[in-house]
């Protein structure tokens, strides 16, 4: 049993990173009041940074192109929703567009389009001595790349700062009554600005993750709806910290139980696997939006 | 506004597509003559071109473009037109196969069967908004991979050629063939059809009460329901699948009168590039008869240029997204200039 329980837990795990990351970075945007569909966007723009980056600056300067690519998205963002007061839903659909757009013709531009696949360096798994020889869930949590252990260390950093700082006082205070804020003197502009650059680096970060320390290579169109899999995440989490953390880990599950199902024999038609993380989207959002409470000004224009 | 202004405004956009264009050529050190050659050429240059290239890819962009402006209009963020259009393909395939014998009868069910799917699967994502709460934005982008995923299994299960080799249905019988127009290469007789549609949504929200109703909901639900006598949850509800009905009735025609099978990339992105259409429509049904248009010429273009020119195709899309920030980031400030000087003339622009 444990050799199906063992490397079902490490492809939750795999697959759960990407997911938590981009979803921690749009939790603090959330609480301070915006949504940015665009994550979607910073995401491939953040896995086609790393691609470049990885290609000048191994696993580093991929990682560093990753971030850089997911804050630049983001950086349109805030413009154009915080500066120019457009509608964020639509800045957000036209981010994800350009993102998608703009690396798949930079990827023909620079690497040529039928062209084999470019591979990179890879970030390798990174055993913790102890905890990985732990049985069973030992190697599946413990010998993971090093961005899967800050996604572990984001959880209790982000409900710290959330919680016990007084910036995350002032995000929190902006995102439920951002007129009272306002008068107590906090900047909305700069607290929402650094919150959507925060939350672009970290879904570069995402991208990042799928290039460097997954596929070793960049796909077109690789972040597959992740941005919007990870908003729902943050529904389902109730936009707190260690709530995103367990969404990421049952949407991981979802997508890993494929491989489970094929070490066990079972077939079904694979498209069955690859929708269910959207279905269970669906899902999550249905039983999760009623009942959590949203930050009060989620989304409205400002 | 009036027509010199459209005008004015129109010639303004194909310009600064056009530069925008030149710019991106330029910067990803493409050479831009050939590359604006084969644009041109491969989109409005001959009257092949314009017809069998930029006409028959317009169709789909006035069918979904008029789908988004409806439920935009409404107040509906529906991102869906892409996952509307799929399954409103594969419905009005299953129909024209199922009942091919049938002749002409078989091409009207299956138009009606693509519309309805079309419906219906925006309808999922309605009674979630409804009855949940859920975020449309995000409810319709998973179904649209729900259907893309949903068409791959039709076409490689219940739905695949006999011979089961190649992963797409078998060709549709001729009768249910939507007619091509004469003298006019691969242009159909959907044209006629989507400009029908076009034309009867700008004269409804334009002229009728549920015209009125579905856009005063769209301008602010809370004013719309204390005004009495619209019933909100039920207007959003219904603009909702009036629009997936729409986007359907875009995959019906295109199966019917451009691929005649189903298959997996039957469309190239129209629902999201419907978008941009309707945005820079300014969510008008009969100003997306231009946008669409504008697009239709810049897909075929592009397709062009990646054949002549080795230009990536995506560049489209990059030229889209900046249109969608071009049209909201000048919006914007408009409405900033307008509440600032509040000269009659600029107001009644902001609000139009």
């Amino acid at each position: 049993m444990s050799d199906v329980v063992a490397p079902f837990l490490a492809a939750t795990i795999r697959t759960a990173t990407p997911l938590a990351l981009a979803a921690f970075g749009e939790l603090l945007v959330e609480r301070a009041g915006l949504i940015n569909i665009g994550l979607e966007g910073a995401i491939i723009a953040g896995a086609f940074g790393a691609l470049w980056g990885a290609s000048v600056g191994g696993v580093a300067g991929g990682f560093a192109g990753a971030m850089a690519g997911g804050m630049l998205v983001s950086a349109v963002f805030a413009i154009f929703v915080i500066a120019f007061n457009a509608d964020q839903i639509i800045t957000g659909t036209a981010l994800t567009l350009l993102g998608l757009g703009a690396t798949g013709t930079l990827y023909r531009a620079l690497y040529g389009s039928g062209g084999a696949a470019l591979n990179v360096p890879t970030s390798a798994p990174l055993a913790i001595p102890g905890l990985a020889s732990v049985p069973v869930i030992g190697t599946a949590l413990f010998a993971q790349p090093p961005v899967t252990y800050l996604a572990y260390l984001l959880v209790p950093a982000l409900w710290w700062w959330l919680s016990r700082t007084h910036a995350g006082l002032a995000l929190r205070a902006i995102g439920e009554r951002p007129d009272a804020a306002a008068a107590a003197g906090i900047s909305l502009a700069r607290v929402r600005t650094s919150s959507v650059l925060f939350g672009g680096a970290l879904g570069g970060l995402a991208g990042g993750t799928l290039v460097i320390a997954q596929a070793g290579t960049f796909v077109e169109g690789m972040s597959s709806g992740r941005g919007f899999i990870a908003i729902a995440i943050v529904v389902l989490g109730r936009w707190r910290p260690l709530g995103v953390a367990l969404a990421a880990l049952l949407f991981g599950a979802a997508s890993a139980l494929q491989f489970a199902f094929q070490a066990m024999g079972w077939s079904a038609p694979y498209q069955l696997f690859l929708v269910a993380p959207y279905l269970l989207t669906l899902a999550a959002l249905a039983s999760a939006t009623g009942r959590a409470r949203a930050p009060a000004s989620l989304g409205k224009p400002l | 506004m009036s027509a010199l202004r459209s005008l004015r405004f129109a010639s303004l956009v194909v310009l600064g597509v056009l530069a925008g264009l030149a710019v991106l050529l330029w910067a990803g050190g493409y050479a831009i003559e050939p590359a604006l050659t084969a644009l041109w050429s491969g989109s409005v240059g001959t009257w092949y071109a314009l017809t069998s290239a930029t006409l028959v890819r317009t169709i789909p962009l006035l069918l979904t473009g008029c789908a988004v402006a409806i439920a935009f209009r409404a107040g509906v963020f529906n991102v869906g037109a892409e996952g509307q259009l799929l399954v409103g393909a594969a419905a009005a395939a299953a129909a024209a196969l199922a009942l091919g014998s049938w002749g002409p009868a078989a091409q009207g069910i299956a138009l009606v069967a693509g519309a309805l799917a079309g419906a219906l699967w925006a309808g999922i994502a309605a009674q979630l908004r409804a009855r949940y709460g859920v975020l449309e934005v995000i409810s319709t982008i998973m179904l649209n991979f729900v259907a893309l995923y949903l068409v791959s299994w039709l076409v490689r299960g219940p739905l695949q050629e006999p011979m089961h080799i190649y992963p797409q249905s078998s060709t549709l019988a001729d009768a249910t063939h939507l007619a091509r127009i004469p003298g006019a290469g691969r242009l159909h007789v959907g044209l006629v059809l989507a400009l029908a549609i076009i034309v009867l949504s700008g004269w409804a929200l334009r002229h009728t009460a549920a015209g009125f109703r579905l856009q005063a909901v769209g301008e602010s639900p809370s004013a719309a329901r204390s005004a009495g006598l619209i019933d909100v949850q039920r207007t959003t509800g219904r603009a909702f699948m009036l629009s997936g009905a729409v986007a359907g009735l875009a995959g019906a025609v295109e199966v019917l009168g451009v691929t005649y099978a189903l298959y997996e990339n039957i469309s190239p992105g129209y629902g999201y590039t419907a978008i941009a259409v309707a945005l820079l429509a300014r969510l008008d049904p009969w100003r997306v008869g231009v946008a669409a248009l504008l697009f239709g010429a810049l897909e075929a273009g592009a397709g062009a240029m990646q054949r002549d020119a080795s230009v990536p195709s995506t560049l489209v899309s990059v030229i889209e997204a900046l249109l969608i920030l071009a049209v909201i980031g000048a919006q914007a400030w408009r409405a900033r200039h307008a509440s600032a000087i509040a000269s009659p003339d600029d107001a009644a622009e902001a609000e139009a």
